[in-house]
């Protein structure tokens, strides 16, 4: 397998680095990086990572052509994964950066010491962490319940102060999306599939609206939601297929309505990259000080009920009695 | 009255799905089916995703809708948590 790092692959270009990456072979893995200077969302480094994991780290390499900014995959902790020594010296206590290197999550008491250790790296002020905590506890608990993967999940994340942004990664080689709810919901390609994860009351484990006692089907369309409300990119990627949110118009004032359906998102979407058995997420949310996480939610809130009802008024529109 | 301090079991920021499992199969449900009251208080907590509370109330709102909302009160709440417990609380109702 290789997987390309260019100077470009954050989430409004990650639909290009998806297409590079080649699954052929997944005996090994080569991670080619772009001469002298690479731009990695941590949704890239992660999908290595677990890609790595996979293959054994004696069967994973790293071509280290990235000049100075090759620091940054040993910072993240990808060299880890790799047979391959870091060429980059430096002083492992002098933390400037604000990230969260690679980590694997296996169990669910794994990713409740990860939610608490992930704060004082970041260097957040309370409120912010708070969505940190959110997003990380959400989506690592699917991959540990729906996943069926034996490594679990791969989870990293970047905040960058100058754009405020926070990014995730969170991914794992599991069953992927639509295998995950075939069970309860048939879906004709990986595209469809994804579409209905990010549909509010949606789960694998159930079939319509008949929430389980442990599922609710609300993860994924809130932290997709996170990432419009603050106006930045999501992206979904499982099988052949990714879903990308684009970012929500900034001359629109006010905050952005939520839709249920996520092809009404001002959107991409993907039906013919190289195909990924697993689940990716990338995320990229905003922690301006001008909306808190509550008044967010409280939008979430409105939006997810509606959406709910809407799905139940469709559900009675279907039904035809002869 | 039985008195659960959420933050004693599930910490300061409460995503632990097993739990939340615990606290409504031990504590909760046994409750409602005594009709008992229940207080779930908050004091301390700073944050709870919506998969913890939907484990901690989805069920007993399901098995004891008419009940729930009188028996189990919620003390303490930060306004996110509040917001949180409501996201649930709606999509339980609007799903029955």
């Amino acid at each position: 397998m290789k997987i390309y790092f260019s100077n470009n692959d954050m989430l409004m270009n990650f639909n290009h680095f998806l297409s590079q990456v080649d699954f052929k072979d997944n005996k090994e893995l080569e991670i080619i990086t772009a001469n002298n200077w690479i731009s990695v969302h941590p949704a890239a480094l992660v999908l290595a990572a677990a890609l790595a994991k996979k293959v054994g780290k004696n069967h994973t390499i790293i071509d280290n052509s990235a000049g100075e900014s090759g620091l940054y995959l040993d910072r993240m902790g990808l060299y880890d994964y790799s047979k391959t020594e870091s060429p980059y010296k430096y002083n492992q206590h002098d933390e400037s950066g604000r990230f969260i290197p690679i980590r694997q999550i296996l169990t669910q008491s794994d990713q409740s010491r990860f939610v608490t250790d992930i704060i004082p790296l970041l260097h957040l002020d309370p409120e912010k962490s708070q969505m940190i905590r959110y997003v990380i506890g959400e989506l690592v608990r699917n991959v540990l319940e729906h996943s069926m993967s034996n490594d679990g999940a791969f989870v990293a994340a970047q905040y960058r102060p100058k754009t405020n942004v926070l990014s995730f990664g969170v991914c794992d080689t599991g069953i992927g999306i639509r295998k995950s709810l075939e069970k309860f919901h048939f879906s004709e390609d990986n595209l469809s599939a994804i579409r209905l994860a990010l549909m509010p009351g949606i789960s694998g484990t159930t079939a319509g609206l008949n929430f389980t006692e442990d599922n609710g089907g609300a993860g994924l369309f809130i932290v997709k939601n996170l990432s419009k409300m603050t106006r930045n990119y999501f992206i979904l990627y499982s099988g052949d297929a990714a879903y990308k949110l684009l970012k929500y118009d900034k001359r629109i004032k006010g905050l952005p309505k939520i839709k249920s359906d996520p092809l009404e998102d001002k959107h991409s979407a993907y039906s013919d990259l190289p195909k990924f058995d697993g689940t990716l997420v990338g995320v990229d949310i905003a922690l301006d000080d001008t909306e808190t996480f509550n008044t967010i939610m409280e939008v979430i809130k409105v939006g997810y009920s509606k959406s709910i009802r809407e799905r139940k008024e469709r559900k009675y529109k279907e039904i035809k009695f002869v | 009255m039985k008195k659960i301090k959420i933050k004693e079991i599930a910490g300061e920021f409460c995503e632990n799905k097993d739990i939340a499992k615990k606290i409504r199969e031990e504590y909760i449900l046994p409750s409602l089916a005594a009709n008992e009251q229940v207080e779930l208080d908050f004091e301390g907590v700073t944050g709870v995703t919506q998969s913890f509370i939907h484990a901690v109330i989805a069920e007993a709102i399901r098995q004891f809708p008419n009940t729930f909302y009188e028996l189990v009160i919620f003390k303490n709440c930060p306004d996110l948590v509040k917001t949180i417990i409501e996201i649930v609380s709606e999509y339980m109702q609007e799903s029955a």
